[in-house]
């Protein structure tokens, strides 16, 4: 088991949601947060006040899956949110020592799987 | 001629200032209406009108619109305001009478943003803006207004269903045409960052309209009071149609959708606000709500990029106002006007075709004159970053977190 997580641009959220779901990867958690990464500076001006935005909006994704299941993961999220600039983000994937489904208080393997799917 | 009358002039004062307001306050309008990241291009489209079409009204627009050259189209007499002083025109100063029509150049021109926001680059919407006014509105207010030939047909037009509604939305379907859809459009669910805004923009527009439609009497007299109650009644009729129509098809009465029928209501009521008795008022008010209702629901289901839906508003609305009046019309309640009769509802269509067809064609013209000159859309990682950072350096709602203040005013 893996924790897969991504920071992507906000603005291509929509399609790595989209990568991720026809990817048949439908448990996530997302999360709204500023970050730098080297992009280049942004630089506002609000009246005589001229300021540089050292960090970037982004979106964080949390995606806990089974081992088979990260390069399908990984590669939805890739395809959707590069645009080639500075700025796209990272994919970090994490080792997972247990993850629980707080409803039936299944463990690892089977707690990851969706609802309705085998755990093949 | 008559002299100055001091009450009409007091009135047209207020008018003045009323209709300037909404202006701002159409900005709030659709400004709620967008993505927060474009929150502030939205609005900035609206303010800057006051700026750039003002401008360009008391330069050369007001000239063409109320000069005398011809039936088409008025002379340079006015250019820069020669020979516009404190004399009478009716009974306010002619200074003053250019001021009020200046408002209504604003707002039409303000209004056709709506078919291109979040996507447009600003520059070229500041040039095309510029020269729409004078090259569509400036032509179009002759017409109705000015002398031109529309006017002399008989046509009813108050305070401007044809010239400034109808006018305005003919441009968006041919700038939503032109600078073509968003990239997002249809694709992701694009939702209003503050509906508050919207109906904020939306009662504020209301009041600033007793002056656009009392106002265009032109006086303190009774055809201001009947245009008046009129404003007040025809958007009330089709707020209640509005709500009873969201209840009947979802169950539930929608914020957006009250402000929207509020708009309708008050663009229906523009052309005839002087011209007809307070219950047609209420009868045409309620008849145009379900036009435009169904207007919205199914350009939402074209490819047509009418972002924030100019056409179903205030195109429709228009059309739907603009003919109720030669149906409602009675010289019972101004003498000035003209009973209903087929023969009116005639002359009603004509005027509607042909401001539609002139505005259609002539903007079609303009921007992509403009497409060679320049581009007009900003390009696909600024729309993605939202234009407020690309186009204005700004954000709506800046947080400041990890904002480092540059002393110099520069970058180092």
């Amino acid at each position: 088991m893996k924790l897969v997580i991504a920071v992507v641009r906000p603005e291509k959220l929509h399609e790595v949601l989209e990568a991720l779901f026809h990817a048949q990867v439908k448990g996530l958690t997302i999360s709204r947060v500023q970050g730098h990464g080297g992009e280049l500076e942004r630089v506002e001006t609000y009246r005589g006040t001229t300021v540089k935005m050292e960090l970037s909006e982004k979106v964080r994704i949390e995606i806990g899956v089974s081992d088979h299941f990260v390069e399908p993961t990984v590669n939805a999220i890739m395809g959707a949110a590069r645009t080639g600039d500075v700025g796209d983000g990272k994919i970090f994937v994490l080792p997972v020592e247990h993850v629980y489904r707080i409803r039936t208080g299944e463990l690892d393997r089977a707690a990851v799987t969706p609802v309705g799917v085998p755990p093949g | 001629m008559p002299p100055i009358n001091g009450s009409d002039t007091a009135w047209l004062l207020i008018s003045t200032a009323l209709v300037l307001m909404m202006t701002p306050a159409l900005g709030f309008f659709y400004g709620g209406m967008v993505r927060a990241k474009n929150a502030l291009n939205t609005l900035m489209m609206s303010f800057s009108a006051l700026g750039f079409v003002g401008l360009a009204w008391a330069f050369f627009g007001y000239s063409v619109a109320f000069g005398h050259a011809s039936a088409w189209c008025g002379g340079g007499e006015f250019f820069f305001l020669r020979g516009v002083g404190l004399a009478a025109q009716g009974t306010i100063p002619h200074l003053l009478f250019f001021a009020y029509q200046g408002t209504f150049a604003i707002i039409t021109a303000a209004l056709i943003s709506g078919a291109i926001v979040e996507r447009m680059r600003f520059g070229p919407y500041l040039a095309f803006i510029t020269l729409w006014s004078l090259l569509v509105y400036a032509p179009v207010a002759h017409w109705v207004w000015g002398g031109g030939w529309i006017g002399k047909l008989g046509a009813l037009d108050f305070a401007g269903g044809t010239v400034v509604h109808v006018n305005a939305a003919a441009a968006a379907l041919a700038c939503a045409v032109v600078v073509g859809s968003r990239k997002d459009y249809a694709r992701t669910a694009i939702l209003p960052q503050n509906v508050p805004f919207t109906l904020l923009g939306a009662g504020l527009l209301w009041l600033g309209w007793f002056g656009f439609n009392a106002g265009s009497a032109l006086g303190a007299n009774k055809t201001a009071a009947l245009a008046f109650a009129n404003t007040m009644l025809a958007p009330t009729a089709t707020l209640v149609v509005w709500t009873i129509l969201d209840l009947v098809r979802t169950k539930k009465a929608t914020a957006i959708g009250a402000a929207t029928g509020i708009v309708v209501g008050l663009v229906a009521v523009t052309p005839a606000a002087g011209f007809i008795g307070p219950m047609a008022a209420v009868i045409l008010g309620a008849v145009a709500a379900f036009p435009s209702y169904f207007a919205l629901l199914y350009r939402a289901r074209t490819r047509l990029d009418d972002s924030l839906d100019v056409i179903a508003a205030h195109g429709v609305g228009g059309t739907v106002g603009a003919l109720l009046t030669g149906i409602l019309c009675a010289k019972a309640w101004n003498a000035d006007g003209a009973d209903a009769s087929l023969h009116q509802l005639g002359i009603q269509f004509i005027a509607v075709a042909a401001t539609l067809v002139y505005s259609l064609v002539a903007t079609f013209v303009i921007v992509k004159l403009l497409g060679f000159v320049t581009a007009l859309r900003a390009a696909p990682k600024d729309e993605g970053l939202g234009l407020d950072f690309t186009q204005h350096g700004e954000e709506a709602y800046a947080r400041g977190e990890g904002a480092i203040l540059l002393l110099d005013g520069r970058s180092e």
